[in-house]
């Protein structure tokens, strides 16, 4: 059982890979990504192709909206850690 | 058997790095060709003695500062994962546009030519802010953009047509395929990455952006390799399937990402288009020189100078080897931080690749004399600059239009390439995308983000 706080880890672990230059420990859970770090579209693809490369998590682009936040993130992302 | 990978990348360029780095990021087999034994294609660099040359770059356009968000060069550093202190960017000082009655002063910092130009050109500083709000506000990157010509464009806003020639000229001759004019979408990618951004220079020069670029697709397990000319693109039925390597070997593929220029992909693709694209008009010159004085012991401190000796700024093909009366003098030593012991003095002359090649059908000695009259002229064109001639030369070396052709494999020797660009990255061929100069974004930052951006839309995306 994947708990919500290691998919928490998880996710930010890619996150700071791919903003390198942003600070990924002041993140609020319950505001959007994008307000608060230099992302971009461009970037929510590289969340989803490190999902897919690291956890062989695949996110279809219909779902994309859903890693919006990092609580959304968790929310849909831990069932499937726990498939 | 043939080896099977699923994306051959043409080129060792910036922009085939770059698109080596994103798919080998993300698990997929590629292998980079290049018919050339070094890495950077048009961006590129030698060594004589021991002396380090760079070739192409004069100055990194689009520079922001760390802090700057959402500007291209941040992007493509994210993209890349190559965090943005290891570019050690240094700032220009000043560039300059001289022409024969003005000269007009820009940084990297907007405010500095807008207080300029109203200094000059009073009675035009409303029109030029207006142009600089259209500008911040025009979405260049669209792939949808129709074609219009920039100049009318501009000419809605400034009516001055020597102040229309001092903004082009900059503009035209740092990254235009097209002859005294350009697609306006080219034109804000232009203005905004030297007018809004500026110029700046990687501590090493282009071999530290190289020197990243190869670390970060080597880390990823991505492979380049040298003396690998593809001779054929092997297609059926409007698809590709392989390409052939040095007429003998074939890679087979599921996709090909090709920098070598579209004319040049199409000359070697089997399934040939009835409307080949056209080789564009526009090659260079460039004179380095090594001086035992640097620029400022010689009264120069800019960092660039866009020299034109005519009312009209001719960005075409000259009927003569070279244009005498224009020239971009590039002074590595004028950027903040400066690692040259010596004194470097770079001028590039707009030439016609035509003429060069035919002295050198003529004679090895002829072209040589003609390589040394450049170099005559670009003396008589730095001192025209105000550089006091109190120097002493300790190295020299010109290279012309037959020389880049050698190198980069370019019809008609061109740097910005075709005329016919295909913003998209599609060819008539199924799983054949070009990505740098020919995709249409140009300059180091632009190769690289095309790079990045047609392996994202054509490879990455498709597959996920």
């Amino acid at each position: 059982m994947v708990s919500n706080e290691e998919v928490r880890t998880k996710v930010l672990e890619i996150i700071a890979d791919i903003a390198l230059d942003d600070d990924v420990t002041t993140i609020k859970d319950d505001v959007a990504l994008r307000d608060q770090l230099d992302l971009d579209s461009m970037d929510f693809l590289d969340i989803v192709m490190e999902l897919k490369k690291r956890h062989k998590i695949e996110v279809p682009q219909e779902d994309y909206t859903r890693l919006a936040s990092m609580k959304s993130c968790v929310e849909y992302l831990a069932p499937k850690f726990n498939a | 058997m043939a080896q099977k990978v699923d994306c051959v990348i043409i080129g060792a360029g910036m922009s085939g790095l770059a698109a080596g780095i994103r798919l080998s990021m993300f698990n997929k087999k590629i292998v980079i060709l290049e018919k050339h034994t070094i890495t950077g294609g048009l961006n590129s660099y030698y060594s004589r003695g021991k002396r380090k040359f760079d070739v192409g770059l004069h100055a990194l356009t689009n520079f922001v500062s760390p802090e700057d968000r959402g500007r291209p060069f941040n992007k493509l550093m994210k993209q890349l994962r190559i965090p943005y202190s290891e570019f050690k960017l240094s700032q220009q000082n000043y560039s300059l546009i001289q022409f024969p009655d003005k000269k007009l002063k820009f940084t990297n910092e907007i405010e500095f030519l807008i207080e300029d130009i109203n200094r000059q050109f009073p009675e035009e500083i409303d029109g030029f802010l207006g142009l600089l709000k259209y500008i911040r506000d025009f979405n260049e990157v669209n792939l949808t953009n129709e074609t219009v010509m920039a100049k009318s464009v501009v000419r809605n806003f400034i009516k001055d047509e020597s102040l229309i020639e001092m903004i082009f000229c900059p503009l035209l001759i740092y990254g235009s395929a097209w002859e005294n004019d350009m697609d306006f979408s080219q034109f804000v990618v232009m203005f905004k990455s030297i007018f809004l951004e500026g110029f700046s220079r990687p501590e090493g020069g282009v071999r530290t952006i190289i020197d990243l670029l190869l670390k970060k697709l080597s880390a990823n397990g991505g492979e380049v390799r040298f003396k690998s000319e593809v001779t054929r693109i092997i297609s059926q039925n409007g698809k590709i399937s392989a390409v052939e390597v040095n007429g003998s070997e074939i890679i087979e593929c599921d996709s090909i990402l090709s920098s070598m220029g579209l004319p040049e992909t199409m000359n070697v693709l089997d399934e040939k288009a009835d409307n080949l694209p056209r080789v564009g008009n526009l090659s260079f010159t460039e004179s380095i020189l090594i001086a035992d004085k640097k620029p400022r012991d010689l009264g120069i401190d800019a960092t660039i100078i866009f020299y034109n000796n005519r009312p009209e700024y001719l960005y075409q093909k000259p009927q003569t080897l070279i244009d005498r009366e224009s020239a971009v003098v590039c002074f590595p030593n004028n950027f903040l931080y400066d690692d040259y012991d010596e004194g470097v003095f770079r001028v590039t002359n707009i030439a016609n690749f035509d003429l060069w090649n035919e002295e050198l059908l003529k004679s090895k000695d002829n072209y040589k004399e003609k390589k040394n009259e450049v170099f005559n002229q670009s003396l008589s064109i730095l001192k025209k600059c105000g550089l006091n001639s109190n120097f002493e030369i300790l190295f020299k070396d010109i290279f012309t239009p037959t020389t880049i052709k050698r190198y980069t494999g370019h019809l008609g020797g061109t740097v910005y390439g075709s005329i016919d660009k295909s913003r998209n990255g599609t060819t008539p061929i199924n799983g054949l995308y070009v990505c740098g100069t020919d995709q249409g974004f140009l300059g180091i930052v632009g190769s690289m983000l095309s790079g990045i951006s047609m392996a994202n839309l054509h490879i990455l995306q498709e597959g996920s």
